[in-house]
């Protein structure tokens, strides 16, 4: 799978940042920050839970081939 | 942006065709009041099971959807064919009666009444202030705030405390006041107006008034700071913007009184319930102050129980919009009940009972959608802090008064208790 951030219509909540930082983080502006598009193991998860919460809709999932 | 398909609406089950039609209209003016003091109204569940949504009629006489499930309510807060202008004709408002609305609507709205790119720039503006590296930043402060509270409700003598004045109040108080640079001196004077502006029931001339003064304040304060700027939020934004030629005092005389506003009366609210939400459940208080990594799932329990601000999430339709069976007509008002949508059961298993390991971060308590709460990451932190710390350092804190005799604020649309009456 890998995580999709649309930085146009991000609006900063940060909800993804405090689901898992290791994948998420926000520049100063507050615009999300993909730290990897390819979460695995235990951040994926979290990952998945971060695209479900985030409330504008700027992440998406994208699975891919391979995919378990 | 993926708009909400007509054709599968998400939250409306093709099944659910028992009982009244979505469109009929109630006898009860809503928002109705909590019962017991914290169950959700039974007619939010009727209209959840049997559509999930109704058109009702508000205490300012106005009829508008009422959209009571959770699923729906994210959908059509993330829908923006659904404005939140709230200079619209229509706006949903359970606050302000249509007259008074007149009188306000010459006034610019902040952020939150406004759609799209306008709503854009403006947040994009002021979500650097509130990322979570900064909110992080700011934990030491909030915590020696708090200590400092909790110090001086030890060094009484009496061992007890109204605890909305001791602690609930002047914490979020102090804390959106030094993050804005407004001298916490006159937190006295916001406090007396922050109050009445959040209750059904304040008279239209009072919340006018109070509106204006507080505009007035604000707008000497920003004059001020573009003379004299000093290192808070206010003056960072006032030099952001002229440099970016954009420049405008009205704007930030409404964001500072939007931030102020909602610094103040939510987070101390949210601290007052969540202290009684935790008293009410021992054994589940027991299992935080064993563990304090239990708290941030706790705090989302707290906010998702509660979900104080029921009907801030209010809209209207800007083209005739289907949702399941029901068209929604083009200036059609919308109002999506966060409390309905937070006690979902097809969402959140048996949603009456609080249950601090539940988990479960997808509640609405702070909206959803393009609009969705700016300081969240504040309000958690400071919840996190003061339940830690005041059931750490106070591990006798009990309530000093039946739950039935504790006031709850039945007429304010963010839900809370007027005192707290605390004993240790």
């Amino acid at each position: 799978m890998r995580i999709e951030a649309d930085t146009d219509v991000c609006i900063g909540a940060g909800q993804c940042v405090l689901t898992d930082p290791t994948v998420f983080d926000q520049h100063d502006d507050g615009i999300v920050m993909l730290i990897t598009k390819h979460p695995e193991g235990g951040a994926a998860h979290r990952a998945r839970e971060a695209v479900e919460l985030c409330p504008s809709g700027a992440l998406s999932l994208i699975e891919e081939p391979g995919d378990s | 942006m993926t708009e909400t398909a007509s054709t599968t609406t998400p939250g409306i089950s093709s099944t659910t065709t028992s009982g009244p039609a979505s469109g009929e209209v109630t006898d009860a003016e809503f928002p109705l009041e909590r019962g017991c003091p914290f169950s959700t109204p039974t007619e939010y569940e009727q209209i959840r099971e049997h559509s999930p949504l109704a058109k009702v009629r508000l205490t300012t006489g106005r009829e508008a959807w009422w959209i009571a499930g959770h699923e729906l309510g994210r959908a059509v807060l993330a829908d923006r064919r659904f404005s939140s202008d709230r200079r619209r004709d229509n706006f949903p408002f359970v606050s302000t009666d249509p007259e008074t609305r007149k009188q306000l609507q010459d006034q610019p709205t902040s952020m939150i009444g406004m759609d799209g790119a306008e709503h854009a720039q403006a947040r994009r503006a002021l979500m650097g202030e509130f990322t979570v590296r900064r909110m992080a930043g700011l934990r030491p402060r909030i915590q020696q705030i708090v200590d400092q509270h909790i110090d001086e409700m030890l060094s009484s003598d009496q061992r007890t405390a109204d605890l909305v004045e001791a602690l609930s109040l002047p914490v979020p108080s102090l804390v959106i006041c030094e993050l804005l640079g407004v001298p916490y001196a006159d937190h006295d004077f916001f406090q007396a107006r922050s109050g009445p502006l959040i209750r059904h029931t304040t008279p239209t001339e009072v919340r006018l008034r109070i509106q204006k003064e507080l505009n007035t304040y604000l707008g000497a304060l920003i004059d001020r700071k573009v003379t004299d700027p000093t290192d808070d939020l206010l003056s960072r934004q006032i030099a952001k913007h002229h440099a970016a030629g954009t420049f405008d005092r009205t704007s930030l005389v409404s964001m500072a009184f939007l931030l102020l506003i909602a610094g103040h009366e939510t987070t101390a609210n949210m601290i007052s319930l969540g202290v009684v939400g935790l008293l009410q459940h021992p054994d589940q208080l027991a299992m935080i102050k064993e563990d304090p990594e239990k708290t941030p799932p706790a705090v989302e329990e707290l906010l998702r129980y509660f979900t104080i601000a029921d009907t801030v999430t209010a809209r209207v339709a800007t083209e005739d919009v289907q949702l399941g069976d029901t068209t929604i007509n083009a200036g059609d008002g919308v109002v999506i009940s966060g409390l309905a949508a937070d006690h979902d059961p097809t969402v959140f298993t048996d949603p009456d009972r609080l249950d601090l390991e539940r988990g479960a971060r997808h509640h609405v308590a702070f909206g959803f959608g393009p609009h969705q709460c700016i300081g969240q990451t504040l309000a958690r932190m400071e919840l996190q802090i003061v339940f830690d710390t005041l059931f750490r350092r106070i591990p006798t804190l009990r309530l000093a008064a039946p739950l039935d005799d504790i006031p709850f604020k039945s007429d304010a649309f963010v839900y809370g208790a007027e005192r707290l009456p605390v004993a240790w």
